[in-house]
This record gives structure tokens, C-alpha cells and sequence, in this order.
């Protein structure tokens, strides 16, 4: 069968484009227009050159804010990924613990991420903070606004507490998946405990535990909400991480240029990063 | 390999059983002999792979003791009883090489290496596989993973039997033959214990020296299969078995005749019926179409390739008879009953026919 060409086909693909060009085309166009030009307000640009990005990969600031985040990327996926497998192998498989189970696991995913803040920020207070009082009542010196080891604490287990229920969510999907069938082969095949985790769940788990992972990361690099509101990035620069940096620097001091510049290199590590991840995930299924 | 011995077996999923209709197993009792091939056969739900999981271990029973051998294994774990069962879909551990799943169960008991080398060879012969030995698990096709499954039971040398519950669900048929009559040529050459769980009757009658025909939580019959095809024992096992199933027509006795409405049947002797209704079961095989007999009206002819099955109306029952491929049905069909087909039975349990 001969196939029909006709160019006005085009137009059905018009909307799209426009809708992603208001969207992200042209957002995204400013920002590089920003990013090589300087202005000192009524509109008014001069050409910077590439200005911006040098002095960006020569600032101090910039890369202990990646180096802050990449910790803290790597502090809560150490955690939230272990406690998330725990959690879905003790997590009922049938009866009425389930519906509990599920729900009490969505609920901390339902919560916005500025009231999760609001809440931490008031939980941690030592003065009226249920968990702030009680933990200095018993000795220890707890205080997220002055010490910047209590602030890391805090904006941790504040993560964990908000995301390792997505974590197991996913866990437990991949669990469920798998028919008694093979259980019960294991016992019969004489498997111990920990050959069933290693050879059975966690197999089964491979999958849903890239995903887990891959969005775990995105989302922890790019946090913003959550660590703002409970220490503003502080005390000192302790807790400011890239995008509370990029806000400092676009909105604190209206440093637009700069502002620009280190937005476009923040896309492109998250972007590199994506690949990185798809890549992975797409030559595993193909192994399969 | 052993005998196993199922003595006055039930079992309830219930917690509290009360009714007899709350047992998934109503109350089984035989003794499966050292080396013999089985087939456990029934329609979903009969209890059959209750049966199985409570002889594997999988499953504990509510009431009476499982005996290996003479030893009492009622209590004991599934990796005690050193039982090799094959499922339904092939379970295989996915990221381990074909090598190593045969190689599994013996690791996890702890046997040295040069053993499992030597045990896991002798299993990749068995099971045709020894080309794969390095391939992953994961990429072969289901009937080689099932075969996988089924090595890991045979790899341990000192199985008391290999269960299967319906290993072939999921093969395509012609593989399906090719792996029953393997299965077969094992249990000759080997001589295990083997109980084999499956709804087709072809399957089964193939398959087993002996087959036990489950029907809602009981055994019905234990037999060859000539036997069952010839003398069903209950009237359930006249139509699982068989294709068509045994015709069974509601009669009243009198002596040496049957009568079936104003049809009288000369049976081949007096049976031996108290009270309860009686039924006359007799196979399609042994209904005789012809000029002669009782008139029936023909309702339907099916071809079903080597021979045909002929619907037709018996004095208001259905009936089916079977004639050969090139036969005719008669302007004027009559049907008569060889009397070496004919079963009575009472209250849907077979009597015996007396002389």
C-alpha cells in the first residue's frame, strides 16, 4: 500500500508545539537569554559573554551547595531504600492489616510539601515542639536553629519521614507480584530466609526498586520546599542546598544573570542524570 | 522414595470446622505405593491440590496423619519430608544460570561442591538441558523452565516422591506430549514415587499406572484407567471420564429388565439395588444405532474426526451414542444397549449385577 504524504499533517502537531512553547521553549529561552547578559534593571542588558557560567564554576558557593546536596542525596537514599524494603517485607500480604497498611503509608505522601515543612519546623522547635522539647528535656542538645549538625538531622529525617513510604509503596507492588508458587518451591528447595530475600524478592523487586531510586535521587537533588521552610537554608549556609541557593541568588539578590546561568547548569546535570538513569533502565530490560 | 500413607486425612481452611460441607477434604484415606505412578483427577475445587500440598507439607492437616514409610511425617516441615514438588507455572530463580537453579536445593542442605557438580550433571542428562547448563534461567522457554522445576526434585537422590500439580497448564501441547512421555521414561528408568495432580483426563489416564478420581472432597474411585472407563464407581466419574461422558438415565428395576420409561432394557443380570433411585449408566461407546431397539429422535450429529457423536432424544433423555466416521444415521434410528456396558447404579454409587 502506497503511503499518502500530505504536509498538512503538520497542524495537527501545532498545538502541541505551542502549548510546549509557552510552557518550556520560551521560559527556558529567557533564561538563557539571561544567562549571557547583564542588567542593572529598566530593562536594560549588556552583553556578558559566557561571563556568568565561568564565574559560576570557579564559585566556592556552587559547589558546596552540589557537594551539601549530593550527601544529602546520598544520606537519605542509604536510608529511605533499606527502610523501604524492610518495611514492605513485614507489611501484611492479605487480610485487613492491608487497607491499613497502605493508607497510613500514603498518608505522608499526601501532605504538601510546605506543610510537611510547617509541621517538622514546629515538631523540631525546643521551646513548643513536641519532639524539639522532649529531646532536650531528655539531655540531649538539640537545636536545628543554631547547630548545623541538628539542621541536617532534622531536614533528614524529615525526608525520610515524607518519602520512604513511596519507596515502599513500590516495594511492595514488586512483592505482591510474586505467586505463592515460588515460596513454596523455595521451601521445598530447602531455601533459608535469606536465600528467599536474595534470590526471590529481591529479583522481583530489581525493577520497581530502579524506579524508587531514580525518583528518590531527582527529587532529593532538586529539594527546595521542605528544607526552606524549617531552616531557611541555614544556620550560616549549612542546610542550603542548590535550588535554595538558586532562589538566594535570583530572588535574594536579584542577581539575574548569575541566577541564569547556574539554572542552566543545574538542567543539565539533571538532565545528564536522567540519561544516565534511562539509559540503565532501558539496556536492563533489553538484558531481559 | 517411599510409601506414602494419607490416614483418614481432612482438612478445613476454616478455623473452626463444624459441617462436613466446611472440609476442603473430607476424609481421605489410601496408601500411595513406594514407586508407583499416580494421578490425582477432578474438576477445580475437588480437593485434589489440598492433597497434594498436605502430602508435600505445605499445607498441615486438620485431622489425621500422613505416614512415610511407616514413619509418622504429620508434623514435620516440607524440607523434612524431602518431598520434590513441580507447580502449576514454572518457578525458576531468575537470576541464577540453569547451572545453578539444580544446584540450589543442594546447596541450601549443605552438600559438598564436588556432589553437586557431579548430582547437577547427571540431572542436566536427565532433563535434556546439559546445553544450557550456563544459559540464564530467565530466557528459556516454559517448558524448559519447567523442566528446570523438575530437576530441582530430581537432582536430590533421596526424594520420597515428586509431586506435580498440573505441570503442563502452561505448555504449548506439543510440548505437552513430549514432556509427559519424558516424565513417563523417568519414573520406568527410576522407578520414584510419583503423584501427579491434574483435571484432564487425558493427562491423567496417560500419565498414571493408577488414577484417583477426587469429587468434592473425596476420593471416588481409585483405578486403571480401563477400569474407571469400564466400571465407573460413581456416576460423577461416568461423566468426568470420557469424552462424551457415560450417559446415566433414571430406571426402575424389575428383576432382569430395567424400565426407562415404556422402554424395557434386558441387563445382564439381577442387580443387587436396596432402595434409593436408580440410574443405568451406560458409555456412548456401547450404545448400538441402528434399525433395531428403542426409537429415539436424532437431534444432533457431531464429527468430532475419528468417529461421530450422535445426540438424540430417549424417551424424553438426552442421550449420546458414538458411531464410526462413515456411518450413516437410519431414516428410522433405534438404539440398543450392549449389556457388557451396562452399570446400575443407586443413589449415584455403583451396584454390583448379579448372574
Amino acid at each position: 500500500m502506497d503511503k499518502t504524504w500530505n504536509n498538512k499533517a503538520w497542524f495537527l502537531v501545532l498545538p502541541m508545539l505551542v502549548l510546549v512553547a509557552f510552557s518550556a521553549v520560551i521560559p527556558l529561552m529567557t533564561v538563557v537569554n539571561y544567562s549571557v547578559q547583564d542588567t542593572f534593571g529598566n530593562n536594560v542588558f549588556f552583553w556578558a559573554s559566557t561571563e556568568w557560567f565561568e564565574e559560576l564554576l570557579h564559585s566556592d558557593r556552587f559547589w558546596e551547595a552540589m557537594v551539601r546536596n549530593l550527601i544529602f542525596s546520598f544520606i537519605i537514599l542509604a536510608i529511605e531504600v533499606p527502610l523501604g524494603i524492610f518495611i514492605a517485607l513485614n507489611m501484611p500480604k492479605k487480610g485487613w492489616g492491608v487497607p491499613v497498611c497502605l493508607v497510613l503509608m500514603a498518608l505522608p505522601l499526601l501532605i504538601p510539601w510546605n506543610v510537611v515543612g510547617t509541621i517538622w519546623q514546629v515538631f523540631g522547635r525546643n521551646d513548643i515542639g513536641l519532639l524539639g522539647y522532649y529531646v532536650n528535656a531528655l539531655g540531649f542538645n538539640y537545636n536545628y536553629v543554631q547547630d548545623p549538625f541538628d539542621a541536617w538531622v532534622t531536614v533528614i529525617v524529615m525526608d525520610v519521614w515524607h518519602w520512604t513510604s513511596l519507596v515502599v509503596l513500590l516495594c511492595y507492588a514488586g512483592l505482591v507480584s510474586i505467586p505463592d508458587a515460588f515460596y513454596q518451591a523455595a521451601k521445598i528447595d530447602g531455601a533459608s530466609r535469606w536465600a528467599v530475600f536474595r534470590y526471590i524478592q529481591l529479583p522481583k523487586m530489581q525493577r520497581v526498586l530502579l524506579i524508587a531510586v531514580l525518583l528518590r535521587f531527582m527529587d532529593s537533588f532538586m529539594i527546595y520546599t521542605e528544607p526552606f521552610v524549617v531552616t531557611g537554608g541555614g544556620p550560616g549556609n549549612s542546610t542550603t542546598f542548590l535550588s535554595i541557593d538558586l532562589v538566594k541568588t535570583a530572588l535574594g539578590q536579584f542577581d539575574l544573570g548569575p541566577a541564569a546561568a547556574m539554572s542552566l547548569v543545574y538542567f543539565l546535570i539533571i538532565l545528564l542524570l536522567s540519561w544516565v538513569f534511562y539509559t540503565v533502565m532501558t539496556n536492563y530490560d533489553a538484558e531481559r | 522414595m517411599a510409601r506414602i500413607e494419607v490416614n483418614h486425612i481432612r482438612h478445613s481452611y476454616l478455623p473452626n470446622p463444624q459441617k462436613d460441607s466446611d472440609f476442603a477434604l473430607k476424609e481421605v484415606h489410601h496408601t500411595f505405593e513406594d514407586g508407583g505412578a499416580y494421578a490425582l483427577l477432578g474438576p477445580s475445587g475437588c480437593g485434589k491440590t489440598t492433597l497434594l500440598n498436605i502430602i508435600s507439607g505445605l499445607l498441615h492437616p486438620s485431622h489425621g496423619r500422613l505416614l512415610f514409610n511407616g514413619r509418622d511425617v504429620t508434623n514435620l516441615s516440607t524440607q523434612e519430608r524431602n518431598i520434590a514438588q513441580v507447580f502449576q507455572f514454572p518457578v525458576i530463580y531468575d537470576t541464577m544460570t540453569v547451572y545453578d537453579n539444580l544446584a540450589f536445593p543442594l546447596r541450601n542442605r549443605r552438600v559438598p561442591e564436588a556432589d553437586v557438580d557431579r548430582k547437577v550433571r547427571e540431572t542436566l542428562d536427565m532433563i535434556d538441558l546439559a546445553s544450557m547448563a550456563n544459559r540464564k534461567a530467565r530466557r528459556l522457554t516454559a517448558d524448559q523452565k519447567q523442566k528446570i522445576s523438575l530437576g530441582r526434585g530430581l537432582v536430590r537422590s533421596d526424594v520420597n516422591a515428586i509431586l506435580f500439580d498440573e505441570p503442563l497448564t502452561v505448555i504449548d501441547p506439543h510440548m505437552k506430549w513430549v514432556l509427559r512421555s519424558q516424565l513417563k521414561q523417568l519414573h520406568r528408568r527410576f522407578g520414584y514415587t510419583m503423584v501427579y495432580v491434574t483435571h484432564d483426563q487425558t493427562e491423567a489416564l496417560t500419565f498414571a499406572d493408577r488414577v484417583v478420581v477426587m469429587y468434592d472432597g473425596e476420593i471416588v474411585q481409585i483405578g486403571t484407567p480401563a477400569e474407571l472407563f469400564e466400571r465407573p464407581r460413581h456416576t460423577f466419574v461416568g461423566y468426568f471420564i470420557g469424552s462424551p461422558g457415560m450417559n446415566v438415565l433414571p430406571v426402575s428395576l424389575d428383576g432382569r429388565t430395567a424400565k426407562l420409561g415404556a422402554q424395557r432394557i434386558e441387563l445382564p443380570g439381577v442387580p443387587k439395588a436396596e432402595a434409593g433411585a436408580v440410574e443405568l449408566g451406560i458409555r456412548p461407546e456401547y450404545v448400538r444405532l441402528g434399525r433395531e431397539g428403542m426409537a429415539v429422535q436424532v437431534s444432533k450429529v457431531e464429527d468430532v474426526g475419528r468417529h461421530k457423536v450422535v445426540r438424540a432424544n430417549l424417551e424424553g433423555r438426552e442421550i449420546a451414542a458414538v458411531i464410526g466416521e462413515d456411518d450413516e444415521v437410519p431414516a428410522e434410528p433405534k438404539v440398543r444397549f450392549n449389556p457388557a456396558g451396562i452399570n446400575i447404579y443407586a443413589d449415584s454409587w455403583r451396584v454390583e449385577i448379579g448372574a
